[in-house]
């Protein structure tokens, strides 16, 4: 079994981001370090653009999310509506 | 007759493929190899080059638009940490050496970055690696301007940050990190980007950038932290283009994966290498510490390498060769690094001090295997040494590593009372190693490595000295003659933090007329 994760700035634009992939992944667990939230997920994360666009009430492009990103690991796919983080194939 | 415009955005996959596929060109006036001489020699052999995909499929437009936004934010944020005296809010002015290691030793090679990541953008044959390395070349320049425009603003207050290009090429423990990237541009292009894309943006990155700048927030430093995330947005877009490339030269030749094998074990080990600055800076300058190295490193070396080389199994890519020695030295990496420094504080362009009791307490419960056994003997005895007025200086030159260029001190990996010496006979000259793996670094490429400028050698050579000095006048002192060439001022830059100008100041404009314990 190996972790993914994904790690933003804490911050305002970060927390609906945050919200929503802890939400949207249940085994996500989340670790508050200053400055940042890093959020780990076994083999598998998704970050999909109407969870986030359903708290903030506004349309959201999912590459805003760079804005805000430190760091994250794993293969990434990312389209229009989700960015999946995953180790399997 | 005017095009029909489209009645819908295109998605985000069909930009990206219109950018990176749609523009380029089977070249006709000249054969590609001779548009493209370098990608070759290697012996990597691509066949489709279109296979090659940024995951976060990013076009010229998002990223001028995405890149202006963070420069936005960072520089309102560097106006406001000059304009409200931010240099005073940090946590102790011990926190400053941090700085200075910073703009020393990692934002030169920021600048380096920039340029290897334009040299491959213009020389690969495939479009979309271009792009991406022309991004990532645009990227790191950026980088190193931010960091020269923070760290200005504590140039002005404090010492040893004068002039960090004038040291990277000259100072000895500068030409760890300098030989580094120095090795990496002088290798082919997929060699360079196996190197710095993978090796050092993918596997080793988060352990400087991460914790590292979580570290500034938590000491206060909000001009650092936010240049070190800045930074670190862009780095998860060069981390996520590092997978995809090792991913892109396996999948493309089974003939590939063995030479990618000995450039990852390479690599590794010197990334690795570098990353001992790094070990020191987390246990030992940060005043209030995030986590240790130990913690760092079984976090994102550890768990997550262990993860990514599980991945990488499947195209036979096994972990580097150097990887259970480092486990094995993350209990011992920074209390050596720090006790050499310590030695050398005379010749070093930043200032060293023995942790205080708190600290040495902190490291015990970080290193309970080996702090109190090894190294609080060590740091006790100079404490009183200092305290009777006997600060010990090394006032000899060390050995140092032909591969690293790292001053022979790390120990046997099963025997830390031990110095661990390695060597290797080339041409009739002997040449000496800090570990297994950096003697096979050299046995392998050998006509490279003997050509390293080691300071230590240069120094003795007379080669580092100011034009006219005569080493042969009676009373003749070399190593200040070694600092004036390195524009060191003597005596402010250098020594122990205690004492120290940097030290007196801070308490002076905190209002503490005392100036410092």
């Amino acid at each position: 079994m190996s972790k993914v994760f994904i790690a933003f700035q804490a911050n305002e634009d970060s927390r609906p981001v945050i919200e929503a992939i802890l939400e949207d992944n249940p085994d996500a667990v989340s670790t508050t370090s200053p400055a940042m939230v890093k959020i780990d997920c076994k083999d598998r994360l998704v970050i999909r653009r109407e969870s986030i666009e359903s708290r903030i009430g506004r349309s959201f492009d999912l590459q805003e999310i760079q804005l805000n990103l430190i760091t994250l690991t794993g293969h990434l796919d990312e389209d229009d509506d989700q960015l999946t983080l995953s180790w399997k194939r | 007759m005017d095009m029909e415009a489209s009645k819908k955005k295109l998605g985000l996959k069909e930009r990206y493929n219109h950018l990176t596929r749609g523009l380029g060109w089977e070249t006709t006036y000249q054969p590609m190899e001779k548009v493209f001489p370098y990608t070759r020699y290697e012996g990597i052999k691509i066949h489709d080059w279109d296979k090659w995909e940024d995951p976060f499929r990013l076009t010229m437009d998002a990223y001028w638009k995405y890149q202006g936004e963070k420069e936005k934010k960072l520089y309102a944020i560097i106006d406001a940490f000059a304009q409200n005296n931010g240099h005073l809010g940090v946590s102790d002015a011990r926190y400053i050496n941090t700085l200075k290691l910073f703009i020393q030793g990692v934002s030169p090679l920021e600048y380096m970055a920039h340029r290897g990541f334009a040299h491959v953008g213009r020389q690969f044959d495939g479009v979309s690696a271009r792009i991406a390395c022309q991004m990532q070349s645009v990227d790191e320049l950026r980088h190193a301007q931010t960091q020269m425009h923070t760290v200005s603003n504590y140039n002005k207050y404090y010492n040893g940050m004068h002039s960090w290009r004038h040291w990277h090429d000259r100072v000895w423990y500068l030409s760890v990190p300098k030989s580094f990237f120095d090795d990496a541009m002088s290798a082919g292009p997929f060699e360079f980007v196996v190197a710095i894309s993978f090796a050092f943006e993918y596997v080793l990155t988060n352990l400087l950038f991460v914790p590292f700048m979580s570290g500034a927030a938590y000491n206060g430093d909000m001009a650092t932290v936010t240049f070190g995330f800045s930074a670190q947005s862009d780095e998860s877009r060069h981390m996520t283009l590092g997978l995809e490339i090792i991913k892109f030269i396996l999948e493309q030749d089974p003939g590939n994966v063995p030479i990618v094998q000995r450039w990852l074990d390479k690599w590794f080990w010197r990334g690795y290498k570098v990353l001992t600055l790094v070990s020191m800076m987390m246990d030992y300058m940060l005043p209030k510490k995030v986590m240790s190295w130990k913690e760092a490193w079984e976090i994102y070396g550890e768990q997550n390498g262990g993860a990514l080389f599980n991945d990488l199994a499947r195209y036979g890519i096994r972990k580097p060769k150097g990887w259970e020695q480092a486990s094995i030295e993350k209990d011992h990496l920074s209390h050596q690094a720090w006790s050499t420094f310590y030695n050398y504080g005379a010749a070093a362009l930043f200032h060293t001090w023995t942790p205080t009791d708190g600290e040495k307490d902190w490291l015990s419960a970080k290193y309970p295997d080996t702090f109190d056994k090894l190294y609080r003997p060590r740091f006790e005895h100079w404490e009183q040494q200092a305290k009777e007025g006997k600060r010990f200086y090394n006032g000899t030159l060390p050995m140092l590593c032909t591969t690293c260029q790292i001053p022979m001190f790390f120990t046997e990996p099963t025997d830390p009372t031990k110095i661990c010496y390695r060597e290797s006979d080339y041409k009739g000259d002997k040449y000496h190693f800090c570990s297994d793996h950096c003697k096979d670094i050299f046995d392998y490429e050998p006509e490279k490595y003997v050509q390293s400028w080691l300071p230590v050698h240069q120094i003795y050579q007379g080669n580092c000295f100011n034009p006219g000095v005569d080493p042969t006048v009676p009373g003749f002192d070399p190593l200040r003659a070694v600092l004036d060439y390195y524009h060191t001022n003597f005596g402010r830059d250098n020594f122990d933090f205690e004492g120290s100008e940097d030290q007196k100041n801070f308490a002076r404009w905190h209002g503490d007329d005392a100036g410092g314990a």
